[in-house]
C-alpha cells in the first residue's frame, strides 16, 4: 500500500512488519519519530511487542542485548550523542554475535551542539563491528529495516546490523514510500530461530572473558563472519525482489560509471542530488558518474572498483571528517583503490557538517576538479564544502564557461546557487584552485 | 518449606571459580542462588565475581549467565526479563538476577538500576557491597566507608582515608517506592536465605544489599570474614532492614521494618582495629563514625520501629 510517510515513520512501519518481540529505545532528535510511531503500535495493538522506556542509550542497547540473548527478535534506535553514548555496548553486542538491528538518524556531533544530519556519529564507528547500511530514500529505509533482520539473523552473519538514515533529510522529510503487507513480510523474514541462547534445558554462560589465548579466534570469526555477510546480502536482495518486486543492487548502487571518466562516490540521501549532477553534466559531454555506497561495512573492497572501472579520477563526498587525518569514507575508498591497483587522482569533500546544505554548484565543483586532477593538477586532497573547494570559479568551469566575476579566492568561496557559507568570504582560506579558475 | 542451613540445595550453581580465599562476594552469589534454583537467569557486570568465575574455557556458572557491560547490570537483566516474557519462555520458578559490587551499583550502575525500579522490572537485584573496587585493586567507590584506607584514598599527610561517607543506597532505592529491597550481611546468613526467598516470591524489582567482607580489600585472615560481617552489624555501622513498597505492604509509600535492633553496640574500635584498612585512624576520626552511627540509629528507631 502507498503512503506517504517521513523516514523515521517508513522504518517503523518496516520494523512493525518485522515483529520485533522487544523494543527498547530512549528519545533522541531526529529519531524520536520511529519510537513514538512504535510506541503508538504498540499501545493500539497492531505491534505485539514488549516496549521497554529505558534511561538511556546505554541501557537501550544493553536491554536490547539481554532480550537478544533469550532468543528474541529486538529493535533499538537512536541518533548522535546517544549512539556515541552508547559505544560501549555497540563492541559488545557486536563481540557476543546479537543480531540487533538499530536504526540511527545521522546526525552531528557536539560540540558545538547540532541536532542536523551529517555522517560522523556513524561513521566514527565503522570499527564496532557492526553492519553498517546507509539508505537514500524513505522505500530504502524501509525496505532496509526489514533486510537488515534476514542478514544480521542469518547464522553465517550473526552480525548487529545499524541502519543509517541521514537526519531531517530523510527523518523528517515525507516521501510515497510502497508499505508491504503482513502477510508478504512473513514469508520474507521467518521469526528468528538461534543457537546463541539462555537455554533452560542446557544452560550456558554467554558473554564471557577469553584471554590472549582465546581472544584472536573470537575477533577472526568476528571480522570473518561480517565479510561472509557479502554474498547473503545478495542472497536476501535476491529474494526481496521476488517477494516485493523492489530490486537492490548489493553493497554499491553504481550510476552512470560504466563509461566514465570522473566518479563521485557518496552515500546516504546525498546521492539524489549528485545523480541530477550526474545527469546534467552528461548531457554537457562530461563522463560523470555516481557509486553510492550503501555498505560501509562490510566494505564493499570488490565491488566498488569494480563499479569505478577505468574511471581518470575519484572523489568523495561525505558528511564526516577525521580530525587531523581525512574524511573516513575516503580512506576506505582510497583502500579499496589500492587494493584493486587503481592508481588516479582521489579527491574527498567534505560537505553537509551540521546539516549545511550541499549544492548542485558544489557537486559540479567536484566533477571539474576531477577532471583538472586527471589532467595533472595538483590540489588539496581534502577540501571543505564551501569553504576551501573553489567552488564558484570551478562551478563555471565545469559548465564551459569560467565565471567573469570571481577576482580573487574570496569571490571564489562566496555562496552561489543558493549555498549558505558559514565562513565569511573575508575567513576564506586563499585558493589555489580560484586563483587558477579566474 | 523455609530455606534454612537444613533444608537449603546441596546443589551448587556457582563452583569451580577462583576467587580468593575468603571472599565475602563469591559466598553471596552462591548462597543466592542456591535458593534461587537452577532455572535463575544470573547477569553480572565487570568486577569481582565476572572476573573469577566467567573465564573461557573455565565457566563456573551452571546456571544461564552473563557478564554485562560495567554500566549495565540493570539495563540487561531487565531486557533477559522481556525476551523471555515476551516469548512466553520465562518459566514459573526462573528468578532474573543481577549481582553486582558496590561500584558496579552504587556508582557507574545507579542509572540503570533506578530506571529498572522505576519501570518494575521484574528482576532482583543483588549488591554485594565489599566496600571498593576490589577487582581492579581497592580503590574507592560511593560505598567505601569514611576513613577507610584504600589505593585512591591513601593514608599521607594531608589525607588520611576514605574522606567521604557511606552512600545510602537502601534508602536511595527504597525512596522509588521498589515492591521489596532488604540489607543483609554474610554474618547472618539465616536472615539474607530468608530474605532472598521472600524477594523470589514477590514479582517487580526487588533489591538486596549485602555485605559482603574482602580479606584481601579490608585487610583481615580469610577465616574470618563471616565473623567480620556479623560484627558489623552488632556494632551498629550495618543494619539488617526491610522494605516492603506500597505494592507489597499496602501500605502508601511503604514500610520499613527494623529487622535487628541490639540493645547494646558492640565495640567500633574493636570492628576497625581488626581490619587493616582502618588502622591508621585516629582518635578522632574514629568518634567521627561512632556518632554517625548513633545519629543513624536514632533516627532509624524513631521512624521505622
Amino acid at each position: 500500500m502507498k503512503r506517504f510517510l517521513s523516514g523515521d515513520e517508513a522504518v517503523a512501519e518496516g520494523v512493525r512488519l518485522a515483529r520485533p518481540q522487544v523494543i527498547s529505545a530512549y528519545p533522541i532528535t531526529p529519531q524520536t519519530v520511529v519510537v513514538e510511531r512504535l510506541s503508538d503500535m504498540v499501545a493500539n495493538g497492531e505491534l505485539d511487542a514488549v516496549y521497554m522506556h529505558v534511561e538511556s542509550e546505554h541501557s537501550a542497547l544493553s536491554s536490547a542485548m539481554g532480550a537478544s540473548a533469550t532468543g528474541a527478535r529486538v529493535f533499538t534506535a537512536t541518533s548522535s550523542q546517544g549512539l556515541l553514548y552508547m559505544a560501549e555496548v555497540l563492541t559488545y553486542a557486536a563481540g557476543g554475535r546479537f543480531p540487533i538491528v538499530m536504526m540511527n538518524a545521522n546526525r552531528s556531533t557536539a560540540l558545538p551542539w547540532n541536532i542536523y544530519g551529517d555522517q560522523r556519529d556513524s561513521l566514527s564507528l565503522l570499527d564496532h563491528g557492526w553492519i553498517q547500511a546507509y539508505a537514500q530514500d524513505n522505500q530504502e529505509s524501509l525496505d532496509m529495516a526489514l533486510m537488515a533482520y534476514a542478514i544480521a539473523e542469518d547464522a553465517r552473519v550473526s552480525t548487529p546490523f545499524m541502519v543509517n538514515i541521514d537526519g531531517f533529510a530523510l527523518t523528517h522529510t515525507y516521501e510515497k514510500v510502497d508499505v508491504p503487507d503482513q502477510e508478504t513480510v512473513d514469508a520474507f523474514l521467518p521469526p528468528y530461530r538461534t543457537a546463541n541462547r539462555f537455554d533452560f534445558d542446557h544452560p550456558v554462560n554467554m558473554g564471557y572473558s577469553a584471554g590472549p589465548q582465546y581472544n584472536r579466534f573470537y575477533k577472526y570469526y568476528e571480522h570473518h563472519d561480517m565479510r561472509a555477510a557479502i554474498p547473503v546480502i545478495a542472497e536476501v536482495e535476491q529474494r526481496f525482489a521476488a517477494q516485493f518486486g523492489r530490486a537492490y543492487p548489493g553493497l554499491v548502487d553504481a550510476y552512470r560509471c560504466d563509461d566514465a571518466e570522473y566518479v563521485l562516490v557518496t552515500l546516504g540521501s546525498i546521492a539524489g542530488l549528485a545523480r541530477t549532477v550526474v545527469d546534467a553534466l552528461r548531457e554537457r559531454g562530461v563522463r560523470a558518474g555516481l557509486a553510492r555506497l550503501r555498505y560501509l561495512r562490510p566494505f564493499p573492497y570488490d565491488e566498488l572498483p569494480q563499479a569505478i572501472g577505468a574511471a581518470r579520477a575519484v572523489a568523495v563526498l561525505e558528511k564526516d571528517i577525521s580530525f587531523g587525518g581525512e574524511g573516513t569514507v575516503f580512506t576506505n575508498v582510497c583502500s579499496a583503490l589500492y587494493r584493486a591497483g587503481l592508481v588516479v587522482p582521489a579527491l574527498d569533500f567534505v560537505g553537509g557538517l551540521g546539516g549545511d546544505d550541499i549544492t548542485e554548484a558544489q557537486v559540479e565543483t567536484i566533477f571539474a576538479r576531477l577532471k583538472r586532477a586527471a589532467a595533472g593538477e595538483c590540489g588539496p586532497v581534502v577540501s571543505f564544502c564551501g569553504i576551501d573547494d573553489g567552488t564558484d570559479a570551478a562551478a563555471g568551469e565545469a559548465a564551459g564557461a569560467a565565471p567573469a566575476g570571481a577576482e580573487s579566492a574570496a569571490d571564489a568561496a562566496a555562496p552561489s546557487s543558493g549555498a549558505t557559507v558559514t565562513a565569511s568570504a573575508g575567513d576564506a582560506p586563499a585558493d589555489a584552485e580560484g586563483k587558477e579558475a579566474r | 518449606m523455609a530455606v534454612n542451613a537444613r533444608t537449603i540445595s546441596d546443589d551448587e550453581l556457582f563452583f569451580g571459580h577462583k576467587a580468593c580465599a575468603g571472599c565475602g562476594g563469591a559466598l553471596v552469589v552462591r548462597q543466592v542462588l542456591k535458593v534461587l534454583g537452577p532455572h535463575a537467569v544470573s547477569a553480572l557486570p565487570a568486577g569481582c565475581m565476572s572476573a573469577v568465575g566467567f573465564n573461557f574455557p573455565q565457566l563456573c556458572f551452571s546456571n544461564n549467565s552473563f557478564i554485562t557491560p560495567f554500566a549495565a547490570t540493570a539495563s540487561v537483566i531487565s531486557g533477559i526479563e522481556a525476551g523471555l516474557r515476551a516469548q512466553g519462555k520465562k518459566l514459573d520458578d526462573c528468578t532474573v538476577v543481577g549481582f553486582a559490587g558496590d561500584g558496579g551499583t552504587a556508582d557507574i550502575g545507579i542509572q540503570a538500576l533506578s530506571g529498572a525500579i522505576d519501570r518494575n522490572d521484574d528482576v532482583l537485584y543483588v549488591c554485594y557491597d565489599n566496600e571498593a573496587y576490589m577487582n581492579t585493586g581497592i580503590q574507592k567507590s560511593s560505598l567505601t566507608p569514611f576513613g577507610a584506607s584504600t589505593t585512591t584514598t591513601p593514608v599521607g599527610s594531608q589525607e588520611q582515608g576514605c574522606p567521604t561517607q557511606k552512600k545510602n543506597m537502601f534508602e536511595i532505592v527504597a525512596a522509588h517506592d521498589i515492591p521489596y529491597a532488604a540489607t543483609a550481611s554474610i554474618g547472618y546468613l539465616p536472615d539474607l536465605l530468608r530474605k532472598v526467598e521472600k524477594a523470589k516470591g514477590i514479582h517487580g524489582t526487588r533489591y538486596l544489599h549485602v555485605i559482603a567482607p574482602c580479606p584481601t580489600g579490608w585487610g583481615h585472615a580469610t577465616d574470618v570474614p563471616i565473623d567480620i560481617a556479623k560484627e558489623a552489624v552488632d556494632c551498629g555501622l550495618w543494619y539488617l532492614a526491610e522494605f516492603e513498597g506500597t505494592q507489597v505492604s499496602g501500605r502508601p509509600g511503604g514500610k520499613f521494618t527494623l529487622n535487628r535492633d541490639p540493645k547494646e553496640f558492640s565495640d567500633v574500635v574493636h570492628y576497625l582495629r581488626g581490619q587493616k584498612r582502618f588502622r591508621h585512624m585516629t582518635d578522632e576520626q574514629i568518634q567521627v563514625v561512632v556518632d554517625g552511627r548513633d545519629r543513624t540509629w536514632e533516627r532509624l528507631r524513631a521512624q521505622w520501629k
